[in-house]
């Protein structure tokens, strides 16, 4: 499973999101996702992949994340 | 070194503050309250001091329990945000209740109650028959700086209560740190020592929040975890989940790692914030009160705060 399939996996499971809706360009307000749920998705993200991972401010798309995950592997 | 709890009891302040007064007050907006904490309104002190909740919320709890002042063996408060360094609030409660017992205060902060359930369990293992008090009171309206909107919109005052006897009610309990100051303090004032050469920091509360907000669900759900193997207990036989009632967010991501059911926690954060200590002691006695608790149900407490300190407890209710 791709990096993106995983993290789409986990927003769907997480918050409720529709998985087609989501694509590497989506920011998380297109997604209806605040600072909080930022917060908890990064901390998600950790489980799964087995790493740690800072939010910044940068991060701003699925895609962003995706590209800090696989960096952080 | 088990207990069951015989009666509770709370106070909270008349003032009631809603997050449209506060948006007066500081750059906020109910909207951005209620959708990033889920609260609606808190209560704060004016007129009434934390000592006289905590007085009420004692006297109620011994009327419930059936046990009068002058039986109490020990009473414990925890609070961080008492009106006297010394003597501490127990030690008032002490002489106000017209109790004779050894009486002092603890500070792990939101956590409070629960470590003081654990010290108290540890009163029982030397003595089985004897009764405590146990009181988590707080002003948090007197640490935080009215000016910083991050803060001073999550928390309210408020004091609850516990009496507990003799019994086997309390079937594990668990207390944790993990000391560090950076994410939540609040400094004491220096006074006026013309000695002390240092920065002398203004006594508000100040806190990172999303660094507290990862280290609060991952330690609900690890404690509740823990305190349920201990006792090998079931989730699905869980009556109720009190949790610390921080942010609605840190308990929804929380029951969601867990899998338990939104509908078997209990809640008030709407009504009054974040108030430390007395969260989890208001919490009981408000289900206590509302008939919610029926004899034998398994509660599940769980509570997280500065320090850093964590505690999860599992409690049959013998009432
Ligand atoms: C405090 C908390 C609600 C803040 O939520 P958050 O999503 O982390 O918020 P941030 O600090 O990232 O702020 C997001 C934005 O909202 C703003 N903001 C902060 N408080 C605000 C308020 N009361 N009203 C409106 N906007 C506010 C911030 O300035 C920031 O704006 P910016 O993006 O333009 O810079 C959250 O972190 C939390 O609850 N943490 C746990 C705290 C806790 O439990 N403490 C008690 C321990 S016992």
């Amino acid at each position: 499973m791709s990096t993106l399939d995983k993290v789409v996996e986990i927003l769907v499971e997480a918050k409720d999101l529709e998985a087609d809706k989501i694509t590497e360009a989506s920011t998380w307000d297109d997604l209806g996702l605040d600072s909080l749920d930022t917060v908890e998705l990064v901390m998600n993200m950790e489980d799964a992949f087995g790493i740690s991972l800072e939010m910044t401010e940068d991060m701003k798309t699925v895609g962003d994340v995706v590209k800090a995950i696989d960096a952080a592997k | 070194m088990s207990f069951s709890i015989l009666g509770t009891g709370s106070a909270l302040p008349e003032r009631v503050v809603t997050n449209e007064e506060l948006s007066h007050m500081v750059d906020t907006s109910d909207a951005w309250i209620r959708t990033r904490t889920g609260i609606r309104e808190r209560r704060v002190c004016s007129s009434e001091t934390v000592t006289e909740l905590a007085c009420q919320a004692a006297a109620k709890a011994l009327t419930d329990s059936g046990c009068t002042a002058a039986e109490l063996d020990l009473i414990i408060c925890a609070t961080i945000s008492a009106d006297y360094a010394t003597p501490s609030m127990a030690c008032i409660l002490q002489d106000k209740l017209g109790a004779h017992c050894p009486a002092f205060d603890i500070n792990a902060a939101c956590t409070g109650f629960l470590y003081a359930l654990d010290i108290a369990a540890g009163y029982f293992a030397r003595k089985a028959d004897q009764k405590i008090l146990v009181v988590a009171a707080e002003a948090m309206s007197r640490l935080i700086d009215w000016q910083d909107r991050s803060t001073c919109v999550l928390f309210g005052d408020g004091a609850g209560a516990a009496v507990l006897g003799a019994g086997d009610g309390l079937l594990a309990i668990r207390t944790g740190a993990k000391g560090s100051i950076a994410p939540l303090y609040a400094p004491s004032s220096w006074g006026n020592s013309p000695f002390y050469t240092g920065n002398s920091a203004q006594p508000y509360l100040v806190m990172e929040g999303q660094e507290v907000f990862r280290f609060a669900v991952t330690s609900m759900v690890q404690t509740v975890e823990d305190v349920l193997a201990q006792t090998g207990v079931r989730k699905e036989e869980l009556a109720w989940v009190l949790p610390h009632q921080a942010n609605i967010r840190i308990i929804d991501a929380a029951l969601s790692r867990l899998k338990i059911g939104s509908e078997k926690c209990l809640t008030n954060i709407a009504d009054h914030g974040n108030t430390s200590a007395a969260c989890a002691a208001i919490l009981l006695d408000e289900a206590n009160r509302a008939g919610k608790l029926k004899k034998g149900d398994l509660l599940a407490m769980t509570a997280f705060g500065g320090g850093l300190t964590t505690g999860a407890c599992i409690l049959r209710w013998d009432k």
